[in-house]
């Protein structure tokens, strides 16, 4: 059962403490988007074995979205920053980096 | 025969007798006993039957690796099946009974499947009960039913309580042996919050009955130093009696501890479920000794050599006067030397090796006991006890050389180290050719949320077998230095050695291993494994499935690494191609009672209620869940049914007055400059327009474009409205804004705060509403005041309130919201003021037929999250003016714009009756299934008290282009209904009655 | 009018710890972020300084929990809310927040004791070693949220009170008498 600390309280939250948002950094596409901008704004999900981006709601505590970088394989937790932005910052890009030499920027506002 | 000693014992306190029953048969026995020892020190060699043949059982290991000797415990609301004899600790009028037999453990019928074990090889059922088909259900089926399973689910409610605890710490060391004491000490002196955790009731492990010595000191002078210098330290807790089950992600830790399982009825919780989440893990699980496989290594009587050592040498329990050993490593020698010093008869140890030539067997021989290597058991003698054994030369095929008379067998085929807590979370495992078994492999560790190794495995179960290398490990040992906690796993030392021995004799014909157990409590022997391996059978998984190795309540801890040596063989390779199986939690069976923890009864989920929950109740409500909330149904009075007094409510609010408690109306205010921008994203409709004072009903859909809830918003301020939610939406509506808010428009100036449970709402609906008001008397809620569609602050009666002008109804109808404190005395008020003019409380079942009548949807019941606004012809509740809103994108999708949609229609059946709810409208033809094709579904059916017959709604494809067709709704018993189509609105279709 | 009435009426049970159902209590949420005008809004409130984050700052029956990064938790006597409301509006007006009164959308209960926290650690997946005194721990009882913090040698506990029922059931089952933790 995941612990991830929710940046906004500092509290260490587990699982139970928090509901899941899924994929994180999602660009909208409203009236006037392209069906295939739509489809993958609504449904084209990533499920990759590795660096993920999630977002993560501290349900039962303070209530905020935040979002984490993680491994899906080996659950290791690169960190954790608030929900306001559309792109991981640096000092996680540079965490992920470190622990993983092969891994490329892949979130959906690099494509 | 097996007997009590007449000294010795080291757990046992002779002078605290205890009686206990087995089968209604008394015996006696000492605090301190086991179960299983208590049975052996009376002679009660066999203790069950087994799962497929119901041939005799006896015990076999002295821990929870134990697969025969489970029994049920207990009686009535304290019956537990399947207890494990060696984990029980005896008390006083202790009740068990054998399991699986049937009319009785002595004679036995489904014992007739031992003579025909031939016939049920692996798979049998899988084969044989395939065809024909109808036979499985009332012949092959029943028949099973009867004679599977073990013991007997109880009947009546537990009696116990339970409950879970939370715990923090460090290190977390599982394991309290010699390895787990070191862990948590040196873990300890480096300042860490320790726990420690044992499954047994006292400390030690193995060692007390395995060693002399520790560290130069008398073991049991060791063991009491450093129990009492750990007990000392704050930042150590040591729990007993507390077996870790599992080992989950990110530390996380489930141990259950058997509280008051000895101390039935003594008021304390019978388990305590911990729920530890640890820094990182210590596993010092130590090591499962393994069977060996010879022909009949099931009879009563023949024993793991460490479990007739620990009987021997702490319950003083002899296993009968005679025991043969049998071993193919030097560990078994100590049981030897253990029934020798305890005066008892070692005819011979047969040593399957070559040589022999350890400080074990040369301290044997000079015991004066008989040990005679390159030797195995070519059959043991005895039904349901040990009578004696031949013996023959490990390397042949079985040609009997000797027979020797004995009681008892112990044997030994090395060990398995308890690897599963290792790999519970993801640890990978490397087979060791030295000790033969499988060691968890340091460079591949479980990991933490940090990316270190979460566990590290130390003593035996690292495969770290000797004593001295253990305590090297730490750096304990004379002239060193404070003992250090290993940074990694240990690995298996190299200074034991145990050489493969799968099967005894080596060369074992078939009618051999035909009567060589492999898993002695599913009946999987070494000829069903082989067989599985003919048949095509490559993967261990699926063997495992096939043959059930490994597959009853023990898992397989004594069965599966002889079971997938003997595949490895019978498929010609090595062991770690074929590899184990996968180790799931829990490592031990835990009661489905302390999983549950204190969620029982009462607290099995948290209730909802009302400020007027109490009132209700005195009103002899009958609920119905909402969500979490419960709210009245109906009020049925003396007599009636629940339909009766739903018809009684409903003609009552349409002709009088009726009460609602409408507190669970989820109520959440949007405040701040860009709200009303916010609101015009979120509803499909213009809420920014909205005049202060003023309501208006509100959609709103997710991002497909689906209708998601509904209700009434209003203006309070420049910068505040109120939303109202469904019942059940108000938690998920609350989160949906805040989630866009947080995460998409967070630079716009909006807060938001769900105040569903501040205010109790009463809904005072019917006619003589506005009467009821007066009466209460303090504001003006005249037409003029209070038209429909507003709302305004007051008082009624002497309470604060807020009055919400709109209908659900199609009546005049006024939404009253009080602070909830007050909520069940305005309840009372309303009730008293409304006596005179015909007032009745009414429930959500009458709420929703006068909703249907008058047409409104209902979230859930005409939505289902396929649904779009449009095709409940709500576009009036659709702007066309806005560029955007969350839904509007999803709605422009070319098959949502389909004029073939089902769309919202009303029903009338020509016979008048009520449309079974569920129905589908039938079309023509069938699909490509066979099915009738279909056309529509109903989504609404009630019987309307005020038209006095069936009303209906439903989806209906192209539905308002063919009003007044009769269409037909398939029924439960296969017949049809017929219907015309028609307008949703059944009653009062120009709102006269709510506009008053 | 009524006098007010909490969700339980004020029942109290006596276990290896003592629970007692109290109030009704007032409550206002106050949501703003970054207003120069903040501190002086929940001094004229309750008297206390802005809490840090997830600090609470008591002053008597008055006190102000931090929530969120933009939410507080004002505590005062049930009478008064209106009052403060009034105070919090003068003082942050013109700028951008939301204070409502929620005192009778919450139910407040005190555990109280030498093991009182053994009470709450069976409920909530928190290291009770680790909770500062003055810190506000928001989390879940069991199924349901609950905040509480260490006040006057016990914990008071704050919860919704449609589920005051089934809370006071929680903290009635963790303190039988029996099943203390060691």
């Amino acid at each position: 059962m995941l612990i991830l600390e929710c940046p906004y309280c500092g509290v260490k939250a587990e699982e139970t403490e928090l509901a899941p948002g899924y994929e994180a950094h999602l660009k909208r596409f409203g009236p006037g988007s392209s069906p295939e901008e739509f489809e993958d704004y609504m449904f084209a999900r990533k499920n990759p074995k590795g660096v993920h981006f999630e977002r993560w709601r501290h349900a039962y505590g303070c209530g905020k979205w935040f979002l984490a970088a993680r491994c899906t394989a080996t659950l290791e937790v690169f960190g954790t920053y608030p929900a306001q932005t559309s792109e991981p910052p640096a000092d996680i890009i540079a965490k992920i980096q470190a622990r993983r030499p092969d891994w490329q920027p892949d979130w959906k506002g690099t494509k | 025969m097996s007997t009590r000693l007449a000294k010795g014992g080291r757990l046992i306190n002779r002078t605290a007798p205890v009686e206990f029953s087995f089968n209604g048969k008394r015996f006696k026995g000492f605090q301190g006993d086991t179960l299983a020892a208590g049975l052996l020190a009376n002679d009660q060699l066999m203790v069950g039957r087994s799962f497929k043949y119901h041939r005799p059982r006896g015990i076999v290991a002295s821990g929870p690796e134990e697969p025969n000797a489970l029994v049920n415990l207990g009686k009535g609301s304290r019956l537990e099946p399947n207890q494990r004899t060696t984990t029980t600790e005896l008390f006083d009028g202790l009740e068990s009974t054998s399991q699986n037999h049937w009319p009785s453990l002595e004679f036995d019928v489904g014992v007739v499947n031992n003579y025909v074990a031939r016939f049920l090889p692996a798979g049998f059922y899988y084969k044989t009960f395939m065809h024909p088909r109808p036979l499985w259900k009332h012949v092959f089926e029943p028949i099973i039913r009867q004679s599977a399973g073990l013991g007997k689910a109880p009947k009546d409610v537990d009696a116990d309580r339970y409950e879970y605890a939370y715990e923090f710490c460090d290190v977390l060391v599982i394991g309290a042996g010699v390895a787990g004491l070191l862990a948590a000490k040196s873990a300890a002196d480096a300042g860490a919050r320790v726990i420690l955790l044992e499954q047994a009731p006292t400390l030690g492990g193995r060692a007390p009955v395995d060693e002399t010595e520790v560290d130069g000191t008398p073991v049991e002078a060791w063991l009491s130093a450093i129990e009492a210098d750990l007990k000392a330290r704050d930042n150590v807790t040591v729990r007993v009696r507390t077996c870790a089950i599992g080992v989950y992600d990110h530390g996380y830790v489930l141990a259950d501890e058997r509280v008051a399982d000895h101390t039935p009825g003594d008021g304390r919780p019978k388990h305590r479920l911990w729920r530890i989440r640890t820094g990182r893990i210590i596993s010092a699980t130590g090591a499962i000794e393994r069977p060996l496989s010879f022909y009949g290594n099931d009879i009563p009587g023949v024993m793991l050599a460490s479990a007739m050592r620990d009987y021997v040498v702490n319950y003083a329990v002899s296993p009968g006067d005679r025991t043969v050993v049998v071993t193919n490593n030097d560990s078994a020698y100590r049981t030897a030397l253990a029934l020798k010093a305890a005066g008892l008869e070692v005819p011979a140890i047969l040593d399957a090796r070559d040589r022999a030539t350890g400080a074990l067997p040369e301290a044997a021989r000079a015991a004066g006991i008989r040990v005679l290597t390159g030797k195995a058991i070519a059959k043991v003698k005895g039904g349901k006890r040990v009578t004696g054994v031949t013996v023959c030369a490990q390397a042949g095929e079985g040609s009997v050389q000797e027979e020797i008379a004995c009681e008892a067998v112990a044997m030994s085929g090395g060990w398995s180290p308890v690897v599963h807590l290792w790999s519970h979370c993801g640890g990978k495992l490397t087979w060791d050719e030295g000790i033969s078994a499988f060691t968890p492999d340091p460079t591949r560790p479980p990991l933490n949320h940090d990316g270190s190794a979460l566990v590290a495995v130390v003593g035996a179960a690292a495969g770290c077998l000797s004593l001295a290398n253990i305590l090297a490990e730490f750096g304990a040992g004379s002239g060193k230095a404070a003992i250090r906690l290993p940074d990694a796993s240990q690995t298996p030392d190299g200074s034991v050695a145990i050489p493969p021995v799968w099967v005894m004799p080596q060369g074992a014909p078939i009618a051999m291993r035909n009567k060589m157990w492999l898993d002695y409590q599913n009946d999987v022997k070494v000829s069903d494994v082989q067989l599985a391996a003919r048949e095509g059978y490559r993967s261990v998984e699926h063997t495992k499935r096939y043959t059930t190795l490994g597959m009853a309540t023990d898992q397989g801890k004594l069965s599966n690494i002889n079971g997938l040596a003997t595949l490895a063989n019978a498929l010609g390779e090595e062991i770690p191609q074929v590899g184990t199986t996968t180790f799931r939690p829990p490592y031990t069976p835990v009661t489905i009672g302390a999983l549950a923890g204190e969620s029982r009864g009462e607290i099995f989920q948290p209730l909802r209620r009302t400020p007027m929950h109490e009132a209700h109740e005195k009103s002899n409500a009958y609920f119905e869940p909402v969500g979490l909330w419960r709210r009245p149904y109906c009020f049925p009075r003396a007599g009636e049914t629940h339909d009766q007094a739903v018809h009684r409510e409903v003609v009552n609010t349409r002709q009088n007055l009726g009460l609602l408690d409408a507190s669970t109306l989820g109520k959440i205010i949007v405040k701040g400059p860009d709200a009303g921008k916010f609101l015009d994203m979120l509803y499909t409709g213009v809420m920014s327009t909205l005049p202060v004072g003023k309501c208006r009903y509100g959609l709103m859909c997710n991002e497909q474009g689906f209708l998601s809830d509904d209700g009434v918003v209003a203006r309070i301020d420049e910068d505040t409205w109120l939303c109202h939610t469904t019942s059940g939406g108000a938690d998920r509506i609350h989160g949906w804004m805040e989630d866009w808010l947080q995460c998409e428009w967070w630079d716009w100036q909006v807060y938001t705060a769900n105040v569903t449970e501040q205010y109790a709402q009463v809904a005072v609906v019917g006619p003589n509403a506005r009467k009821l008001l007066q009466v209460l008397g303090g504001m003006d809620v005249s037409k003029e005041a209070l038209p429909f569609m507003q709302w305004a602050d007051g008082t009624l009666g002497g309470f604060p309130v807020r009055v919400y002008r709109i209908s659900f109804s199609g009546e005049l109808s006024y939404e009253i919201a009080v602070p909830a404190s007050h909520g069940a005395a305005f309840w009372a008020a309303c009730q008293e003021a409304g006596k005179s003019l015909g007032a009745m409380p009414y429930g959500t079942e009458c709420l929703h037929v006068m909703r249907a009548e008058k047409g409104f949807i209902m979230i859930g019941d005409e939505t289902d999250g396929t649904v779009i606004p449009q095709d409940l012809c709500l576009d009036w509740a659709i702007s066309k003016k806005k560029a955007d809103f969350l839904g509007k994108r999803g709605q422009e999708r070319t098959y949502l714009a389909s004029p073939d949609r089902w769309k919202l229609v009303g029903f009338e059946t020509l016979d008048g009756s009520v449309v079974p709810d569920g129905s589908y409208i039938i079309a023509d033809g069938v699909n490509a299934n066979g099915q009738r094709n279909v056309q529509g579904r109903v989504t609404s059916t009630y019987y309307s008290p005020t038209l006095k017959r069936g009303i209906a709604m439903g989806l209906l494809k192209q539905g308002p282009n063919r009003m007044g067709e009769v269409v037909e709704f398939n029924t439960v018993t296969g017949g049809t209904v017929k219907a015309r189509v028609r307008d949703t609105v059944f009653f009062d279709k120009d709102g006269e009655k709510q506009n008053v | 009018m009524s006098e007010p009435v909490s969700a339980l009426g004020g029942t109290s049970f006596q276990g290896f710890a003592t629970i007692r159902e109290i109030g009704p209590l007032g409550m206002i949420t106050l949501r703003a972020k970054g207003l120069k005008s903040l501190d002086k809004a929940i001094k004229a409130a309750v008297g206390t300084k802005v809490p840090a984050q997830r600090r609470i700052e008591v002053n008597g029956e008055r006190a102000c929990g931090w929530m969120s990064p933009d939410e507080y938790l004002l505590v005062l006597p049930y009478a008064e809310v209106a009052a403060a409301l009034a105070a919090i509006a003068r003082e942050l007006a013109g700028e951008h927040h939301l204070a409502v009164d929620v005192s009778d959308a919450r139910a407040i209960f005190r555990i109280e004791g030498a093991k009182a926290t053994q009470v709450l650690q069976k409920l909530s997946p928190v290291d009770f070693a680790t909770l500062e005194p003055g810190e506000l721990r928001r989390s879940r009882a069991a199924q349901v949220a609950a905040a509480f913090w260490a006040q006057d040698g016990g914990y008071t506990l704050v919860c919704f009170r449609s589920v005051a029922g089934y809370v006071m059931g929680l903290l009635t089952h963790s303190a039988q008498p029996g099943s203390e933790l060691d």
